[in-house]
């Protein structure tokens, strides 16, 4: 049965649990063989836009808001004056549930405060995701926060229930760490980040002899790092996240603009605004190297520590080289095409599927989805009058190619007042 | 001008496929046997639908394009937008024209016309799925009106069995009054007389569980939490979940 108390203590753990940024529900596709409740959708499933235009699909909620550490970038560390609650495990399994069953969510996204120490944690939320899956037989996403410095033992158990186990490293520096979070230290993010990808190796040994053996956290892994809560720079932030892609299991590195939420706290700047143009570009090169084979140093480099906020990584990048381009794309290789400005995954496969019917035009490119206003100056195609960077200067285009929604965007920002 | 009529069924549209290959004849437009016909008309050939030649095309044409391609094709029926027809016919047409697949010739407008209705229909599904909301009823029936920009709800039903194998639901299309009842055994179609839900897609109160009403409003409070401030984005919230879907939402309620 649900209390009036629930409700209370829903609004408190949400509002504590939606700084963080990961959400998807991708990863794991299952089906329902059993006629129990719920599957799991692949490529995800999004249920819901909050205001801010990021989406809900998992319930995303903390166990608790009581919490053993007093970081600085936190809402809930522990010298915050809030008022704390938790929810016991059958209260949180039968929310997830019902909220499941009216096709709100697309499973469950637990996180917590520490509460005395991390097994003890661990334990509790290892309580509910077991609950949801042995007495709801609910067969849904589940994403799980691993917490700093549980022990292997615990993961080991916590994987077998979730579909994605998780650990944020927070901030991206070991040093800047120490400074915000002085109980934390890289090892307690590191180590359970490591029984993860060991408990995936050992499993995946395990189901190539026994195929029935259940699944250690089909959908790996993910971390997120917090962006401008400390002064490192995006050449460290994206060196560190192409490092953390190389571990097979971890599929996302989620970046998080720093909101100034602890006023009182002089270790952190006082922004106004969330960096977000930062992040979104950010994500655009965290983009570059998962999905267009480019390498981190290509993207920053000692000589190019920070991205260019006024235009996109790759538009950077294509400046930067005008020895590249122009390419031709009625006879350049896949991994060209995908370099061209204007160009992502989908149009550039069309690309080299449409041009085995006949030479492409600047028309049909359009067609296809090529953002000509980009792509003009780096092609050639049948015919395009439009002069290449080569002629023009690198500078004008850049002119050219300022992103003016982005000012729009901080426009946009600053003018609303929220109730 | 050449036209075809027909009984504008997806079948009699493969029996003028049949004809065309038949008589050597291509149409410039199609027309339902009862529509007027326009000026300038010089030939007109009424198409008969024969169960018989619409099966031969369309095993033929499985053989001809692969299996991705039919259901696309299918989707693209489904989409019902004006000539669409004759948009089908002439894929079709190409399709048994050609001596090598034609599916991946982007440059081809038809192609990628059919490729664009594909990826509109198909979006239609996807948001289906994204914002159904069920209301539990007092009978432990899970309600949902739905209102698709196209008839998508037999393409979805499959994925709410599978995921709702436990619990009894109906989703109903109040846009073309009918809907699907699935008894934790099968689905089946159903219409009901009168609208059983008002303008926002609420049933009445005395029809649902007690604790319906309690749901809704944790989960709204929950959908209002969950926004931070400091980074309101309508805009962005209105891409994702354009204002034509907020009727039924319970959390935009």
């Amino acid at each position: 049965m649900v209390k009036e108390s629930t409700l209370e203590k829903l609004k408190i753990l949400a509002d504590a649990a939606k700084y963080d940024v990961s959400c998807a529900s991708s990863g794991t596709t299952r089906g329902n063989p059993n006629k129990t409740l719920g599957t799991a959708a692949g490529w995800g499933i999004c249920h819901s836009f909050t205001a801010d235009g990021r989406c809900i699909s998992l319930f995303k909620i903390l166990m608790t808001n009581h919490c053993i550490y007093d970081c600085a970038y936190c809402s809930n560390r522990r010298s915050n004056d809030l008022k704390r609650v938790a929810f016991s495990p059958a209260e949180l399994a039968e929310l997830t549930i019902e909220f499941y069953r009216r096709n709100y969510i697309e499973g469950l996204f637990l996180s917590s405060g520490v509460i005395r120490n991390p097994d003890y944690t661990m334990e509790q939320m290892i309580s509910v995701v077991k609950k949801l899956r042995e007495e709801h037989r609910f067969n849904g996403y589940i994403h799980m926060k691993s917490i700093p410095g549980a022990s292997q033992k615990l993961v080991n158990i916590a994987g077998m229930y979730v579909d994605r186990l998780s650990v944020n490293i927070e901030i991206p520096t070991e040093e800047s760490l120490k400074k915000l979070a002085p109980e934390k230290d890289y090892l307690s993010v590191w180590k359970p980040m490591k029984y993860i990808k060991q408990g995936i190796l050992e499993n995946t040994e395990d189901r190539k002899k026994f195929r029935k053996t259940p699944r250690f956290v089909p959908a790996g892994q993910s971390t997120q790092m917090i962006v401008g809560a400390t002064p490192e720079t995006d050449n460290q932030i994206l060196t560190l996240a192409s490092k953390l892609y190389n571990i097979d299991s971890m599929k996302r590195v989620y970046y998080s603009g720093y909101i100034h939420i602890n006023q009182n706290d002089d270790r952190l700047p006082a922004l106004k605004q969330p960096p977000l143009v930062r992040e979104h570009r950010l994500y655009q090169a965290d983009w570059l190297l998962r999905f267009y084979n480019f390498q981190v140093n290509e993207i920053v480099n000692d000589a190019n520590p920070e991205l260019d906020l006024e235009v996109d990584p790759k538009v950077s990048w294509a400046l930067r080289h005008p020895e590249f381009f122009p390419i031709d794309v009625n006879t350049a290789p896949y991994e060209a095409i995908l370099r061209i400005p204007g160009v992502g995954v989908l149009s550039a496969k069309k690309i080299i599927t449409a041009r085995r019917y006949g030479r492409l035009t600047s028309y049909q490119l359009q067609k296809i989805g090529v953002v000509m206003k980009r792509a003009k100056y780096f092609i050639v195609c049948r015919e395009l009058p439009v002069s290449t960077v080569n002629e023009v200067s690198p500078e004008t285009i850049r002119k050219q190619l300022i992103d003016e929604k982005i000012k729009e965007k901080d426009r946009f920002q600053l003018s609303f007042t929220f109730d | 001008m050449t036209a075809f009529t027909y009984d504008k069924s997806f079948e009699g549209l493969l029996c003028c496929v049949f004809y065309a290959f038949e008589q050597q004849v291509t149409p410039d437009i199609l027309l339902h046997s009862d529509d007027v016909k326009p000026l300038f008309l010089e030939k007109s050939f009424p198409i008969v639908t024969e169960s018989e030649k619409s099966a031969r095309v369309w095993s033929a044409l499985e053989k001809k394009i692969s299996p991705s391609a039919c259901h696309m094709l299918m989707l693209v029926w489904i989409s019902e937008l004006p000539e669409v027809d004759l948009l089908l016919f002439r894929y079709i047409y190409k399709a048994f024209k050609s001596t090598e697949s034609i599916e991946l010739n982007f440059g081809d407008a038809d192609v990628l016309a059919c490729a664009n209705i594909y990826k509109k229909v198909n979006q239609s599904c996807h948001k289906a799925i994204q914002f159904v909301r069920f209301q539990k009823t007092s009978d432990g029936v899970f309600f949902a009106p739905i209102s698709p920009d196209y008839n998508v709800l037999l393409l979805v039903a499959k994925h709410f069995s599978n995921r709702y194998a436990d619990q009894p639901w109906i989703i109903y299309d109040t846009k073309r009054n009918y809907g699907l009842y699935y008894n934790l055994h099968k689905t089946t179609e159903i219409t009901f007389s009168e609208s059983p839900v008002d303008n926002s897609g609420k049933l009445k109160a005395e029809q649902l569980d007690s604790e319906e009403q309690l749901y809704q409003q944790m989960w709204k409070d929950y959908f209002k939490t969950m926004a931070i401030k400091e980074r309101i984005n309508l805009k962005l919230q209105r891409q994702h979940m354009p204002v034509r879907y907020w009727k039924y939402l319970t959390e935009m309620q």
